[in-house]
C-alpha cells in the first residue's frame, strides 16, 4: 500500500469491500444469535456501533501508552467497561430487549470486529482516523445484521418488523427462526456475497483485458 | 439423590442438547477457523475445556465471594469504613464483566506460561491456540451463565454450589469438543467434493454446521424426559418411605 487511506475511504471499505461479517467472518456469535427478528437486530447493531466508536476513539489516543505484551488486556478491558454502560443502559430504557438479548450483549465483549479494529487500526492511527474507521465498520456490520434477519424473520414467519407482510397463507418456515436457520441464512448469503464479488472482479478484468 | 439428578441434568443440557456451539452460537470463530484437520480440532476443543473449568471456577469463587448482594468478602472489608447496615447492602454485581474478562484473560496468560515452561511436548501441540481462547466467546459465556444463577436467583436452594457450576463448565466444552470434531471430520471429507467456486471456504462450512444444528435438535426434550424419569413418582416415593 503506497497511500494510507483518508477517513473518508475507511469509512467506505468498512461497509462493503471490508464487511466485517461477509467478508472478514468477524463476529459471528451476534450475527447468528440474534438475527430472529429485525429490532434485536437493529438493537445489536446500535450497541455494537456504541462499543466500537467509544472503544477506538478511546484506544486512538492513548495508542502512545500501550505496551505491545499487554495491548490485548487493555483492548478488553476498555470495551468492557463500554458493553457495562450499554448493558445497564438498555437495562433502564429498553428492559424488553435486554431480557430477550441476555447474555448477547455482554458477549459484544469478546467480539472480534472490536478486538480486531482496535488492534489493526485504532492502536496505529489518529483520532479521527479510528472514529471513521469504526463508523464504517459499524455500519457494515448493522447492514449484514440487518439483510440476515430480514430474511430470518420473513421466512420464518412472514413478518417484518413484528408486522405481517406475506399473506396469512404463508407457511411459516419455523425452522428459519431455530439454529439451523441462522446458519444456513448466513452460509447461503456468504455464498452469493462472494459470487457477485467474483463476478464484478471478472468483469473488471474483462474490460480491462 | 436430587442434587445427583441435577449435575446430570446440567451435564447432558451443556453438552448435547443446549451445545454451546449449534445452540447458543458461542464458540464460532475457532469453530469455523481449526475445523479444518481432526487433530487440530481435538488439540482446541481439550484446549477451551481446560481453560473454561479454570475460568468457572475463578467465576463462581469471585461472585459468591465478591460480587454478589452481600457477599461475604465485600461486606468485611467494607465494614471496615461504613456501618455494618450499609456493608451489608454493598452490590459489585455491575463490576461484573470488568472482573470475568480480566480474570480470563489473566487466566489464560498464566496458563500458557505454565504449560510452556513445564509441559513444552504439550504446549507444542495446543499452545498456540491457547491466546486466542481469550477472545473466546465460549468461555465468558459460562461464567455469564454461573452468574445468572447466582445473582438474583430468588429461592436459595436454587443458587448454584461450586460443583453445579463445574458441571456445566466441563460439560459446555466436552461438547464444544464434540461438535469442532464432528466438524473437522465432514470437512476432510468435503475436501474430496467439488462444491461450487463461491461456496468454498466459510459458505460450506456454514451449510454443513446448519445440517449439524438439525441433528443436534433431534435432542431436544431428552433432557426433560431423563428428568421425569429420573424424579421418583409420588406412589413410589410412598413405597420407599414404607419400607
Amino acid at each position: 500500500m503506497a497511500v494510507a487511506p483518508t477517513p473518508a475511504e475507511r469509512f467506505i471499505q468498512g461497509i462493503l469491500p471490508e464487511n466485517p461479517v461477509y467478508r472478514q467472518l468477524l463476529g459471528l456469535c451476534p450475527t447468528l444469535a440474534v438475527t430472529n427478528g429485525l429490532q434485536a437486530a437493529l438493537t445489536m447493531a446500535g450497541a455494537v456501533a456504541f462499543v466500537l466508536f467509544c472503544a477506538n476513539i478511546v484506544t486512538s489516543t492513548i495508542r502512545h501508552l500501550l505496551k505491545p505484551h499487554l495491548r490485548i488486556v487493555i483492548f478488553t478491558l476498555i470495551i468492557a467497561t463500554f458493553v457495562t454502560i450499554t448493558d445497564r443502559f438498555l437495562a433502564a430504557y429498553m428492559y424488553g430487549m435486554s431480557k430477550l438479548l441476555g447474555p448477547y450483549i455482554p458477549l459484544i465483549i469478546v467480539n472480534c470486529i472490536i478486538i480486531c479494529r482496535c488492534e489493526v487500526c485504532a492502536s496505529r492511527q489518529s483520532v479521527f482516523a479510528a472514529g471513521a474507521d469504526a463508523l464504517g465498520q459499524a455500519t457494515g456490520f448493522a447492514l449484514a445484521l440487518v439483510s440476515i434477519a430480514a430474511v430470518r424473520e420473513l421466512l420464518g414467519s412472514g413478518m417484518l418488523f413484528s408486522v405481517q407482510v406475506l399473506p396469512e397463507s404463508w407457511p411459516n418456515w419455523v425452522i428459519m427462526i431455530l439454529p439451523p436457520g441462522a446458519f444456513m441464512t448466513l452460509g447461503l448469503l456468504v455464498g452469493a456475497v462472494n459470487w457477485f464479488e467474483q463476478r464484478r472482479s471478472e468483469q473488471a478484468e474483462s474490460e480491462r483485458g | 439423590m436430587l442434587y445427583f439428578t441435577d449435575i446430570i441434568l446440567i451435564a447432558l443440557g451443556a453438552a448435547l442438547v443446549n451445545n454451546f456451539v449449534l445452540y447458543y452460537f458461542v464458540g464460532i470463530c475457532p469453530f469455523i477457523g481449526v475445523s479444518r484437520r481432526i487433530d487440530m480440532a481435538i488439540g482446541m476443543g481439550f484446549a477451551v475445556t481446560f481453560v473454561i473449568s479454570i475460568a468457572a471456577l475463578l467465576s463462581w469463587t469471585i461472585t459468591t465471594f465478591i460480587l454478589m448482594p452481600g457477599a461475604p468478602l465485600s461486606k468485611f472489608v467494607a465494614g471496615w469504613f461504613m456501618p455494618p447496615d450499609a456493608a451489608a447492602k454493598v452490590d459489585l454485581t455491575i463490576l461484573s464483566y470488568v472482573v470475568y474478562i480480566f480474570a480470563i484473560a489473566s487466566s489464560v496468560q498464566f496458563v500458557e506460561m505454565y504449560v510452556r515452561r513445564f509441559y513444552p511436548s504439550l504446549y507444542r501441540s495446543f499452545g498456540v491456540f491457547l491466546p486466542l481462547i481469550t477472545t473466546n466467546c465460549a468461555i465468558l459465556f459460562a461464567c455469564l451463565i454461573i452468574f445468572s444463577h447466582i445473582v438474583g436467583v430468588d429461592n436459595p436452594a436454587d443458587v448454584w454450589d461450586l460443583g453445579k457450576s463445574l458441571t456445566l463448565a466441563v460439560f459446555g466444552g466436552v461438547g464444544f469438543t464434540i461438535a469442532i470434531t464432528i466438524m473437522a471430520g465432514i470437512r476432510e471429507e468435503l475436501e474430496l467434493c467439488d462444491v461450487p467456486q463461491s461456496l468454498r471456504g466459510a459458505g460450506i462450512t456454514l451449510l454443513v454446521a446448519g445440517i449439524l444444528a438439525m441433528a443436534f435438535m433431534g435432542f431436544t426434550g431428552v433432557d426433560s424426559g431423563l428428568k421425569k424419569a429420573m424424579t421418583p413418582s409420588p406412589v413410589q416415593a410412598q413405597q420407599s418411605s414404607r419400607e
